[in-house]
Formats: C-alpha cells, sequence, structure tokens
C-alpha cells in the first residue's frame, strides 16, 4: 500500500503544478474532505456488525437482553464466553474444527500447487479442456451435492467420522485453488526453470526446493480461502455427522445456541468472537497476498 | 488442443510469448516425458473424479428415479421414474416461486455487491493514506468473517427486541425475518456487506494499475468522477470487472448459509426459500431425495449456462486460459 500511496501523493501535487492555480488547490481540498468523512463513516458501519459481536459478548446478561442496547459496557465479564466453553465438548469441537479445516488446506495447498504448475508450466493435450473443467466444477453448488455425498459416505462407512468432512471440502476448495494458484506460478519466470535445469536440477528438485517456496506466499493467500469456506461448514457437520456428536464442528456448538425458541444472544456472540478470531488473524496476515492472487486469477 | 494452436498463433499480445514459444520447443530436452504434467494432476483429478464428478453423475441418476427413506432404508427397490420427478417439480408452482425468487434475489445481491464494491473503489483512490487503510481494514473485517457468524450476528442486529437498529431507526419491535420482503432485505444487507470488499479490493488494485498519466489527463481535462469511471476506469477495468461480478453471480445465486440461518431454514411457510436451501429442505426436511436431486441439476445447468457466458467473455477479451 505505501507504493500507492506515494504514487498517489505525487500525482496530487504533479497536477497541481501541472494546472500552476492555487484554486484548483481550494476546489479539490473541500471534496476531498467530504470523501475522508464518507469514508470513515462508511468504515465505522462496514465495521459495526463485528464491533457490536465482540461487544455483546462480553456484556453481561442483562445488558445484552436490556431493550435499550448502548454501544458500551462499563461491566464487562466473561459470562457468555463461560458458558461457550462448559456447553458440551466445546474445546473438542475447536479441536475437530481445526483439525477439519488444517487437513484440508494442507492437501488442497499441496494438491492444487502441482496441478496448478501442471497446467501453467506445461502444453500439453487436454490442457484447455481441464482448465474449463476447473472454472466449471467452482460453479457446482455444493449444497445440492449434499445428497449423492451422503450415500458416499455412507457406502465409504466414513459417515460420523471427520473424513466425512474433510474429503468434501478438500474436492470443492481444490478447482479455485487450482484457478487462483495459477496466477502465482505464472509469476515466476520461465528463465529461472531453465536456469535450474542447465544448473543439473531435477524435476522434481526444481519442483520442491524452487517453486515451492516462490510460489509459497500465493499459497498461502490461496488457502483463506480453503480455511474460511471449510470453517465456516455446518451442512455436512449436521448432515454426516449424526450420532457421534463428539466428532461435531464449531458451526454446530454455535447453532446449539441460536437455534432455541430464545437464542442465548450472549452465548451466540461469544461464540461466533471465538469462531471469527482465528480467520480474522489469518486474513490480516495474508491481505496483501490475496489481492495479488485475486489479480492472478484474473489473467 | 486447437485453443493451444490458436495462442500460439496470436500475434504476440504480451511481451511473455516468446519465451514460453522457446520453452515449448525446449521441452522434449527437458527431464521427463510427456507424462509429467499428468503425474503432477494425478492427485487433484483422483481426488475431483471420485468426490465432484461422481457425486454429480449420481446426483443425476438419483433425479431420475425414485428414491425416498423407503428406498434409503432399503424397504423398497428404486425404480427409475424418467422425467416424473422433474414433471412433478415443473408442475410445482412452489418451484416457479422459489427459482424466481432465486434470481431476483441473486440479482439484487450482485449489483448491490458491485454498485457498492465500485464506488468504495473509487473512493478509496481519493482520499489520503489514514482513512483508506481504515476503510480497507474495516472491509477486510467484513471479508474474514465467516458467513456463519455474519449471518447470527446481523440477525441479532436486527433483532426486534434486543438490536440497536430497531432502536435507531425508530423501528419498535418491527420484525424483519416476518415478511418476505423485509426478511430478504435483511439477508441482502448481510450478503453485500460480507461480498462487497472483494469487489472493492480487487477493483481499487485494478485502478492502481492504470497508468497516472491517463488518470491525470482524464481529470486535466476536467472529467467528472462518473465520467472518469465511465469512459476511462470501466472499460480499463473491464476484464477484472467481469470475473468478480461472474464470482459474485456464482455466489449470491448459491447462497445457502445465509438464508439457512438468518431466515431460519428458509422463512416462514417457505417464503425465503432460495433453490439451494429449497433442495436441501426437499432431500433432507421431507426425504424426497430424487426431487432434492432435480432442483441441484436445475442449478446446476443454470451455473453451466453463466459458466459459458464466462467463457464467451473471456474468449472475446483475448484472454488466454
Amino acid at each position: 500500500m505505501s507504493e500507492a500511496r506515494v504514487v498517489n501523493g505525487g500525482r496530487t501535487v504533479a497536477v497541481e503544478r501541472a494546472t500552476g492555480v492555487g484554486v484548483r488547490r481550494w476546489i479539490r481540498k473541500p471534496w476531498r474532505l467530504a470523501a475522508e468523512v464518507g469514508a470513515l463513516l462508511i468504515a465505522v458501519v462496514v465495521a459495526f456488525p463485528l464491533y457490536w459481536m465482540v461487544l455483546s459478548a462480553f456484556k453481561p446478561a442483562g445488558e445484552v437482553r436490556s431493550e435499550r442496547p448502548v454501544p458500551w459496557t462499563l461491566s464487562p465479564s466473561l459470562d457468555s464466553f463461560r458458558r461457550v466453553f462448559e456447553q458440551g465438548d466445546f474445546a473438542r469441537y475447536f479441536a475437530n474444527s481445526v483439525l477439519v479445516a488444517g487437513s484440508v488446506v494442507v492437501a488442497s495447498a499441496l494438491i492444487a500447487f502441482l496441478a496448478a504448475t501442471a497446467v501453467t508450466r506445461f502444453r500439453f493435450r487436454l490442457r484447455t479442456t481441464l482448465l474449463i473443467l476447473f472454472l466449471a466444477a467452482q460453479m457446482v453448488p455444493v449444497e445440492a451435492l449434499t445428497i449423492p455425498m451422503f450415500f458416499l459416505m455412507r457406502d465409504f462407512g466414513a459417515l460420523n467420522s471427520l473424513v466425512s468432512l474433510i474429503l468434501p471440502h478438500l474436492a470443492f476448495s481444490l478447482p479455485f485453488a487450482i484457478w487462483m494458484l495459477r496466477g502465482f506460478v505464472k509469476a515466476v519466470p520461465e528463465a529461472l526453470e531453465e536456469q535450474a535445469f542447465i544448473d543439473g536440477a531435477s524435476r522434481t528438485r526444481f519442483l520442491w526446493q524452487i517453486l515451492f517456496p516462490l510460489v509459497f506466499p500465493g499459497l498461502v493467500a490461496t488457502s483463506v480461502f480453503s480455511f474460511i469456506s471449510t470453517w465456516n461448514d455446518f451442512l455436512f457437520a449436521k448432515s454426516f455427522i449424526i450420532s457421534e456428536v463428539e466428532n461435531s464442528t464449531l458451526p454446530m456448538a454455535l447453532l446449539v445456541f441460536f437455534d432455541a425458541e430464545t437464542p442465548d444472544w450472549g452465548g451466540v456472540m461469544a461464540a461466533s468472537t471465538v469462531m471469527t478470531v482465528p480467520v480474522l488473524i489469518f486474513f490480516v496476515c495474508v491481505h496483501r497476498r490475496l489481492v495479488s492472487g485475486l489479480g492472478g486469477a484474473v489473467k | 488442443m486447437s485453443a493451444a494452436t490458436t495462442v500460439a498463433e496470436r500475434p504476440g499480445t504480451s511481451p511473455e510469448k516468446p519465451v514460453r514459444a522457446t520453452g515449448k520447443r525446449r521441452g522434449p530436452r527437458r527431464q521427463g516425458g510427456p507424462w509429467t504434467p499428468w503425474l503432477y494432476l494425478a492427485p487433484a483429478l483422483v481426488v475431483l473424479a471420485g468426490l465432484l464428478i461422481y457425486p454429480i453423475y449420481q446426483l443425476g441418476l438419483i433425479s431420475f428415479l425414485e428414491y425416498t427413506q423407503l428406498q434409503v432404508s432399503g424397504g423398497e427397490p428404486t425404480t427409475f421414474r424418467g422425467f416424473g420427478n422433474y414433471a412433478e417439480l415443473f408442475g410445482d408452482s412452489q418451484f416457479w416461486d422459489v427459482l424466481l425468487a432465486t434470481l431476483l434475489f441473486a440479482a439484487a445481491c450482485v449489483v448491490g455487491t458491485m454498485l457498492t464494491g465500485c464506488s468504495l473503489a473509487v473512493l478509496l483512490t481519493r482520499i489520503r493514506p489514514l482513512p483508506r487503510l481504515v476503510l480497507m481494514l474495516a472491509a477486510l473485517g467484513a471479508w474474514a468473517t465467516p458467513a456463519i457468524t455474519g449471518s447470527t450476528v446481523w440477525v441479532f442486529l436486527f433483532d426486534p427486541d434486543f438490536g440497536p437498529v430497531n432502536k435507531v431507526l425508530g423501528l419498535g419491535d418491527f420484525s424483519w425475518t416476518y415478511g418476505q420482503l423485509s426478511a430478504f432485505a435483511l439477508v441482502f444487507f448481510e450478503v453485500v456487506w460480507c461480498s462487497f470488499p472483494l469487489v472493492m479490493v480487487t477493483t481499487y488494485a485494478g485502478i492502481q494499475a492504470i497508468p497516472k498519466e491517463v488518470l491525470e489527463a482524464a481529470s486535466l481535462d476536467g472529467a467528472s468522477v462518473w465520467r472518469t469511471w465511465r469512459s476511462v476506469m470501466a472499460p480499463m477495468l473491464r476484464p477484472i470487472l467481469i470475473v468478480v461480478t461472474i464470482q459474485s453471480i456464482i455466489w449470491d445465486f448459491k447462497v445457502f448459509t445465509q438464508i439457512y440461518v438468518m431466515t431460519g431454514g428458509g422463512g416462514i411457510a417457505g417464503q425465503n426459500l432460495v433453490l439451494n436451501v429449497y433442495a436441501y429442505q426437499k432431500a433432507f426436511a421431507s426425504s424426497q431425495y430424487s426431487l432434492g436431486s432435480a432442483i441441484g441439476i436445475v442449478m446446476l445447468v443454470i451455473l453451466l449456462g453463466v459458466t459459458l457466458v464466462y467463457l464467451k467473455l473471456l474468449r472475446r477479451n483475448g484472454e488466454e486460459l
């Protein structure tokens, strides 16, 4: 972002110098100020739901269920979090979610890396067909596939196990991951590859010791999407984990608070906070790569 | 493939082409045979074939069968119904209502997301770094929020008893989830909230990549913000805008979590059902697996149509796959 800052600043100066009239500056300024105030107001509106979530998680029960909600609390409490953590096997659900999302992220990153390398670094028959397949696969309505997936998992004997959550998500996150990784793999100059082979590196060596580290940041950015969709899933957890509740995941625990006739809002917000924070951290860490990755997916 | 030759034949649109051509010529000298790419592709293809293509085939198959709880438990043999399920589906007026609602809702979400995202992207280019950073961070927060927690939070915000929105707007105990339109509006807000950041960030990055001289020239010519966007930015951003629009269409057409969580599985008497939730409810709530599958196939066909349009647009742009 710092680069953009410099460029943008430079542009303003250039324009002002070009017109050479101070008047222009005066016309520009109140405009920009209004735009900035507008931007800050929008930022407040956009951030408000998250603020309200965290706030409500820390409010004591009486304040959450108050008829006059106020955007602050004078007596923060951990009661809601306590209820969340004491509900069922919450730690277990959290661990399950981490395990499922982690497995999907690692497996899909590795598989997508290999596939993206194949479709960007090689020319072969059916290459375009495959790319179209990967593109079309992103369109598949995942939820509709719950039905055949259920029968498939039943026939595998995988129902009620975490495998029944890992496998479908792996399949659903692959196409987008491959599609997005292409840009990152393409960005590595071909000359580097030539050089590596001239220096006598084997293909495997080039792949894992040169290409992989170079593409790694992109791999992490791509993983955010697999992570979010897996972390967020409650449909498969709801449909495939029927009897062995200890294999349930976070969203299911969240819905326990939410489903009741009179939802325990404090609990819902605390559980939502617990679910959102890891993703937020992941996101903030990789957001710069994300932008270039999406740019890569465009090209 | 013919496409490979088209690419090679097309006059060098980018400087990387000649390099690639050289790479191709030298290809055989590299280690590994022509099967190397297939080796790399093997894990992906195995996973996709087993867990995506096979289930799609199964989905199609079930949609032609009589398949209810009885067949699942093995109480009755499965029978072939041909297009019977589809006939039943198309004869059901609820299906058409849901289809229409899905299309309108998805269209509203796409338009809302694109308008919000693009105008905020332009706004970002007009302000100083600090407010820009603040808006970016807020948007990242919304983007990162998992759909399920976003849904619960928005329902809480608009809760008739304890939510702040009704208090601020003076709506009393107006229930947003009671009416069909207001419930869809609530979901619309949440969907736009969590999907505009992608459009904003990508479009902003795209605008940054436009040569500064072009924008300067527009500014010197006294072009208004709207005019600059319309005549300079939008045409140059076309490829990016196409991608994000198509992504939005795909995502918003398939909205599931938000509707399911926020309207309690499709709203009162199913008034807020969209195709995806409808298919799920048919299959798992009323055990009509074959009808649910038929709905899934209908969705698949519609989205396949979107894919074809997308490919056509990519081709017309001269994009290389």
